[in-house]
């Protein structure tokens, strides 16, 4: 017999959990591939880990090694194109960041992944003497993430102002943006005495001002263009009446509010 | 000797026409209203659109001019990010009075679907629009209309233009102050 449950009150505790919910994850194999073994045995004991995820081999070292590691894979290994650099934030969960590079030998049509990890408030150092395309890939790692890279030519902000504050793509950085965010342009251009008149932004596509006669007409009580607003003149809305229903009078059950 | 026999004795006869200064001054403005070339996003595709042969903006004597010095109208065609926002105001600032803007598309309107940190949510933040158009992107039809729109509203304006208000940007608390 099932046990038996006080159905009172179901919603005071969530009484489903996803108890047999598996995070899928991808399939790793071991590296069988003659490529990439030689791969591996090229890079020797800079490898900490080594695997094949859908055909690709991935790669894990150590955060300060990486300049040797991507170094032997040029010159070595024909991996010739570093074609995508940057980090995952992992900050809450392990205090510390994901870099990796994406390599790729156009002769062997192979691509290899090079992943270390970084912890927060250190610094990398630049591969840009091997490939130029680091570049602006290591520029957008500092500007999302607030990476330092060591030797860069030029690190600067590449995709976010110069003058902006917070780097976006944490995990704690808020879509819709800090406070910073926020007012930047009204600081910029009018100047931080201007946020009171401008006001905050509106986030919400349905807004309706009520007060605003410019931009938004009134239903069932027409003011003219641009007059001011006087709460005393609000009227109810009238509807036109229809042969089978009469929209005006009241029926018994209605809602003073949306619920 | 005259092409044509002119009716000196009849009523409205003389090669005279009388009107207002408003109404001549504003006949001049909407007829050649000259918007910057000034694109954003997607939108500003639209906008090529309409100056190329098939839409023909030429025909409404609108003619895209490329300083902000010569322009009347700037068309906010896309989304306006936060980094650029100082110089799409720096550039309603360099235009030389009378001025109109329309603001084009959902992402200059209101920042559409772009609700993120780095969008402006609406460029009457900054700038204020007289003509909004809504769409994502508007046609070049619609383009048109708005155009059309703008010279009705010049129409109806005074030809002196310091009392013609611009629009407030409003708060959300309904304090209101006029910026120009």
């Amino acid at each position: 017999m099932r046990k038996y449950v006080p159905k009172d009150n179901v919603q005071k505790k969530a009484y489903y959990t996803d108890r047999f919910h598996v995070v899928p994850r991808v399939p790793r194999e071991k590296v069988i591939d003659t490529h990439f073994e030689a791969t591996v045995f090229n890079l020797g004991d800079y490898v900490k880990d080594s695997y094949i995820e859908i055909g690709q081999l991935v790669v894990h070292i150590d955060a300060s090694e990486n300049f040797a590691v991507l170094k032997i894979l040029k010159e070595q290994c024909g991996y010739t194109q570093c074609s995508e650099q940057s980090a995952v934030d992992y900050l809450a969960k392990d205090g510390e960041f994901e870099l990796f590079w994406q390599m790729l030998n156009v002769n062997e049509a192979k691509r290899v992944r090079v992943v270390c990890r970084l912890k927060e408030g250190l610094a990398i150092e630049s591969v840009e003497p091997l490939f130029k395309s680091a570049n602006f890939a290591e520029r957008e790692m500092f500007d999302m993430f607030g990476i330092k890279v060591n030797n860069h030519p030029f690190l600067k902000r590449i995709l976010m102002p110069d003058d902006w504050e917070g780097h976006p793509l944490l995990k704690t950085y808020p879509l819709f943006g800090d406070e910073f965010a926020s007012w930047y342009e009204v600081d910029k251009i009018f100047g931080k005495e201007y946020r009171d008149i401008i006001g905050p932004e509106n986030r919400d596509p349905g807004k309706i001002d009520i007060e605003d006669t410019k931009r938004f007409s009134r239903v069932g009580y027409e003011v003219p263009f641009g007059t001011e607003y006087n709460a005393d003149e609000e009227v109810d809305i009238a509807y036109s009446e229809t042969a089978l229903v009469n929209y005006n009078k009241k029926t018994s059950k209605q809602l003073d509010e949306r619920r | 000797m005259a092409q044509h026999q002119v009716n000196y004795a009849s009523s409205a006869g003389l090669p005279i026409a009388l009107t207002s200064v408003d109404k001549l001054v504003n006949w001049g403005r909407s007829n050649s209203l000259w918007p910057l070339t000034y694109g954003l996003a997607c939108c500003a595709i639209e906008m090529m659109a309409s100056g190329a042969s098939r839409y023909d903006f030429d025909r409404m004597g609108t003619i895209f001019r490329a300083s902000p010095r010569q322009a009347d109208v700037m068309i906010l065609a896309g989304t306006l990010s936060k980094k650029h926002s100082e110089f799409a105001r720096r550039l309603y600032d360099q235009m030389t009075e009378p001025k109109w803007v329309i603001s084009m598309g959902s992402c200059a309107n209101t920042g559409g679907m772009f609700n993120t940190y780095a969008t402006v949510q609406g460029v009457d933040r900054i700038i204020p629009v007289d003509i909004y158009l809504p769409g994502c992107a508007p046609r070049p039809e619609t383009l048109q209309y708005a155009m059309m729109m703008l010279q009705k509203k010049i129409r109806r304006e005074s030809a002196d233009m310091k009392k013609n208000t611009k629009q407030d940007l409003t708060t959300q608390t309904g304090k209101r102050a006029r910026l120009i």
